[in-house]
């Protein structure tokens, strides 16, 4: 199930080839605990967060932070999918992308949106999620919280809430999931 | 077969791999998503000219593609050449040529020729070509709504989605094509489709509206109509093709009616479950019972609800990018 | 003005019945001497066939020049040019012109503007006026011009009475009629064979029995009225089976084969390319195959090349608007090497289809009456019209659609490799062509 997911965000054709572990997997789980603590910090109404997972990578991290949040405030948090294939901007140099599912149930007006995606990079995918967002509606505001945050940013974006800041080279990918996170490359098939 | 039409032509589903397939099937889900939504644009296209050329008229599938094109946020221009002062006989080449002059990304085109979009890709390969009806030969994306609402059905009765079912609800599934198989382009791509992901095909049809070589196509040749219609799953109805000289093949619409129309009588025959279908426009009591056509059996506006979402991921994977291997995960 | 005297030296001279090595002087358009090592007087040109056969001008009996009517496409002058790259001293140019070749001016017409060409234009008088198939052309008063063939090529007769009334006309007059064997009713609306490839495709066929049925009916009908037919370009394996068996009973019919028909087959047609259609069609792989070893065994009379230029613009339609036919005259020789086995080839049989055969059915030998032209298909001795050929079976060249002849490029072999090549072409003892050079 991971690995299908893994494969999903890469360009077609790819797949990530593990060099090293950065982070074990109970390290992920501390790091979540801890975002989803600031997160209820900054939120006095938390009711009033929509947490939105980007297509794939972010769903998995969405989940377990509302799961964490609802442990912790008895709060259940409204969550959603979101899927940015179709709002890039850089489609004309870019293999098409697989796309996949897009649900949000709530009325986001009104509403603060958290964002939540594995690796924040260029910063490409979030600006098309937030061009998806807009065609959705209008939050009150929106919010970004990310795993890991690799650097090289070709967009002024950042996020709010960070799991891990971990620096790069461009000629490496990483790979994060509930699992752990990973460092390596990326071959063709 | 190729894997994928990601940045190539749809000019036939002969060449499609079931994969290719499934992709544009999967796709196509996202689209009905976005077409359920207040906003029902993407900005997957902006900034690319889609030409719609049409020389054999059909309102209907040139507005499905036109509004797919809008929804995906290209320019369209729109020729209903058929009215315009291209006759038969004039040159492919130089009507080709002048609308890549105007510079545009893709070509959705219909003609009366078996064909026309092949020889059309070959004047201009670095425009996409996507196929919206040529002669007998192939309705690709007709063939591919029909088994995306097969599937959508489907899919709902068993509770789960289409992208997780893949091409699994097709196993074992019994199709059944009914009518002028001989002279339709539909009938060639329902075939292609269902084959290819994994459904048997059986046909009906007066023997002259046969192709002469039916014993060698991948399909069963019903010899009981009414036995044939007890069993199918699915049944899929052709239009006569009159315009396409069909007429001549039987001797009378009535005699085609009684021997192999779906009359009310004959729809009785069907289980509950099977599901109607027909890629319009029909005629009414000739192929179909209008009784039959409005029945809850019959899915033929889900067919054409569909045709949207369909030819947006068509139009999205063929024209959206290039095959570039390039770029990062980010 | 006369020509030079030339000398061929050092080549395969091949006979009707064998071939040995040798040369020929050729003077005021006759062959003076064959033999080895002939003492050339000064001021011949010396002509080198080593490695080469040296034999009778071809003679293609199914050129369509296009003129009157279509010089867009080709001119008498240029199909000519054509002609002699191919190898070929002399054409008959079918009647499917604008008008029709039914009338003695017609014909007149296009025998006065042969005889400027560089090779020898025989015509091919239509059976019926405007080759409508209803009413007889003046078929004696064109016999009287030299006409010997007569056909409504590109269509065949399709009503069985008139086709008997004129045979039973012609039988008298000496003269051959010959057919576009296809039933309209059966083939009506096909743009290719009718099989596995049309129906995948989904382009209405011309199914094989069009083409049999009209042939059946054709044998018949000599069998009644004993006039000569010739079966023009017949694609189908049982096509060929039915004349070699009215043949063997005694029947004046002879057959011809073309050059595509020996070589590609309806699966060409799988890119809905124009440049393969023609009438009839490209068949089976079986009947290219069936066709391949009549060839061989000698059963056919002839290779004629149908030869069928189009303008780009008329083959820049949709296949099934687009019009029928191909190029052949300048690839037909190799084509027919490569058909008759390549390096395996007899030189006997490929000389009888390329040339002795066609010359006796056309009536164009030193033995038939003939009207204005020099004798062709001959034996290559003493005393004969010099209209040879030089050819070289070990040559292989790439098929240009931009460089032909020709004035139209719808060959469907561009690309192709080639291998044979007419190195030179002599027609009434005129070097016309040397090394793909007109002279």
């Amino acid at each position: 199930m991971a690995e299908r997911e893994r494969l999903n965000t890469r360009q077609r054709g790819t797949v990530f080839v593990p060099k090293s572990q950065l982070l074990s997997p109970e390290e992920v789980q501390r790091a979540v605990r801890r975002m989803a603590h600031e997160i209820l910090e900054r939120h006095e109404d938390i009711a009033n967060l929509v947490i939105i997972g980007l297509q794939t990578g972010g769903i998995c991290f969405a989940d377990r932070l509302a799961e964490v949040i609802r442990e912790v405030s008895g709060v259940d948090i409204e969550t959603g999918t979101l899927d940015v294939a179709f709002y890039r901007d850089d489609v004309t140099i870019r293999p098409v992308l697989e796309s996949a599912e897009t649900s949000v149930d709530a009325d986001l007006a009104n509403r603060v949106v958290l964002l939540v995606d594995d690796v924040l990079y260029t910063g490409r995918t979030i600006r098309a999620a937030l061009n998806a967002l807009a065609d959705w509606g209008r939050p009150q505001a929106i919010q970004l919280a990310v795993m890991v945050d690799r650097g090289h940013r070709e967009i002024p974006i950042r996020a709010d809430y960070v799991g891990k800041n971990l620096p790069t080279s461009q000629a490496e990918a990483i790979d994060a999931t509930l699992d752990g996170v990973w460092i390596g490359t990326l071959v063709k098939k | 077969m190729i894997d994928s039409i990601a940045g190539g032509n749809l000019v036939s589903l002969a060449t499609l791999s079931q994969r290719a397939i499934v992709e544009v099937l999967d796709t196509a889900e996202s689209f009905v998503e976005v077409n359920s939504r207040s906003v029902k644009k993407v900005p997957a296209l902006k900034g690319k000219v889609i030409a719609s050329l049409f020389f054999e008229e059909s309102t209907r599938t040139r507005l499905s593609f036109e509004t797919a094109a809008k929804r995906l946020s290209a320019d369209v221009l729109s020729l209903a050449v058929a009215s315009s002062s291209v006759k038969k006989g004039e040159s492919l080449r130089d009507t080709i040529n002048t609308i890549d002059a105007l510079g545009i990304d893709a070509v959705v085109m219909r003609h009366s020729s078996s064909g026309a979009p092949v020889q059309v890709s070959r004047y201009v390969p670095h425009v996409r070509v996507i196929n919206a009806g040529d002669g007998q030969h192939q309705h690709p994306t007709q063939g591919l709504l029909d088994a995306f609402t097969v599937r959508q059905v489907l899919a709902a009765r068993a509770g789960t989605s289409g992208r997780e079912s893949g091409s699994e609800l097709f196993a074992w599934l019994n199709v059944l094509i009914v009518g002028d198989v001989r002279h339709s382009r539909v009938a060639r791509s329902d075939i292609e489709v269902y084959t290819r992901l994994g459904a048997r095909v059986t046909v009906a049809a007066p023997g002259t509206l046969l192709p002469p070589d039916i014993a060698q196509w991948p399909v069963t040749v019903a010899t009981n109509f009414d036995e044939a219609l007890a069993t199918a799953d699915v049944v899929g109805l052709l239009r006569l093709q009159k315009e396409r000289g069909s007429g001549a093949f039987v001797p009378s619409l009535g005699e085609f009616t009684s021997t192999f129309g779906l009359t009310s009588r004959r729809a009785k025959l069907l289980r509950p479950e099977t599901i109607i279908m027909h890629p319009g426009p029909m005629n009414r009591g000739v192929e179909i019972d209008s009784q039959v056509a409005d029945s809850s059996a019959a899915v033929i506006e889900q067919q054409v609800r569909n045709g949207v979402p369909v030819r947006m991921a068509v139009l999205y994977l063929t024209t959206a990018g290039t095959t570039l291997e390039s770029g990062s995960n980010d | 003005m006369t020509n030079p005297t030339l000398v061929i030296r050092g080549g395969l001279i091949v006979g009707p019945l064998e071939s040995f090595l040798g040369d020929v002087l050729i003077t005021d358009g006759r062959i003076v001497e064959v033999g080895p090592s002939i003492t050339a007087p000064s001021g011949a040109v010396e002509i080198d066939a080593v490695g080469s056969w040296v034999g009778p001008g071809f003679v293609d009996l199914h050129t369509h020049l296009r003129e009157p009517g279509k010089e867009s496409a080709e001119t008498i002058e240029t199909g000519a040019f054509a002609a002699a790259l191919g190898g070929y001293s002399a054409v008959v140019a079918m009647p499917n012109t604008e008008p029709s070749l039914d009338s003695v001016a017609m014909v007149g017409y296009v025998l006065e503007r042969g005889k400027s060409a560089a090779v020898d234009v025989a015509v091919a008088g239509a059976i019926t006026i405007g080759r409508q198939g209803e009413q007889m052309a003046p078929i004696a008063k064109l016999a009287a011009l030299g006409v010997r063939l007569f056909t409504d090529d590109g269509n065949g007769v399709q009503d069985a009475g008139l086709m008997r009334r004129a045979l039973t006309y012609a039988q008298p007059l000496g003269v051959t009629l010959a057919q576009h064997c296809e039933d309209e009713s059966l083939a009506q609306g096909g743009s290719m064979h009718e099989g596995a490839v049309s129906s995948k495709l989904g382009l209405t066929g011309r199914p094989a029995i069009a083409e049999e049925l009209m042939v059946m009916r054709d044998i018949e009908l000599v069998r009644l009225t004993g006039c000569s037919m010739h079966f023009l370009h017949l694609s189908t394996e049982r096509s060929i089976a039915l004349v070699i068996e009215a043949r063997a009973q005694g029947l004046p019919v002879t057959c011809e084969v073309a050059p595509h028909h020996l070589t590609l087959d309806e699966t060409a047609c799988e890119t809905f390319d124009s440049e393969f259609k023609v009438h009839p069609p490209l068949r089976t792989a079986a009947d290219v195959a069936a066709l391949r070893a009549a060839l061989r065994a000698g059963a056919i009379d002839a290779v004629a090349t149908d030869h069928a230029p189009h303008t780009p613009e008329s083959k820049d339609m949709a296949f099934d608007e687009a019009p029928p036919g191909m190029l052949g005259l300048e690839q037909a020789a190799g084509l027919t090497l490569e058909a008759l086995g390549g390096a395996e080839a007899d030189p006997q049989v490929f000389f009888n289809v390329l040339s002795r055969g066609p010359a006796r059915v056309a009536q164009m030998r030193e033995q038939d009456v003939r009207v204005g032209h020099s004798a062709h298909g001959g034996a290559v001795s003493v005393g004969e019209d010099a209209n040879l050929v030089i050819f070289d079976p070990n040559a292989s060249y790439v098929v240009d659609r931009d460089n032909l002849a020709s004035r139209a490029r719808n060959t469907p072999y561009h690309g192709r490799t080639i291998h044979g090549r007419a190195r030179a072409t002599i027609v009434r003892g005129r070097l016309v062509q040397l090394e793909g050079n007109l002279q």
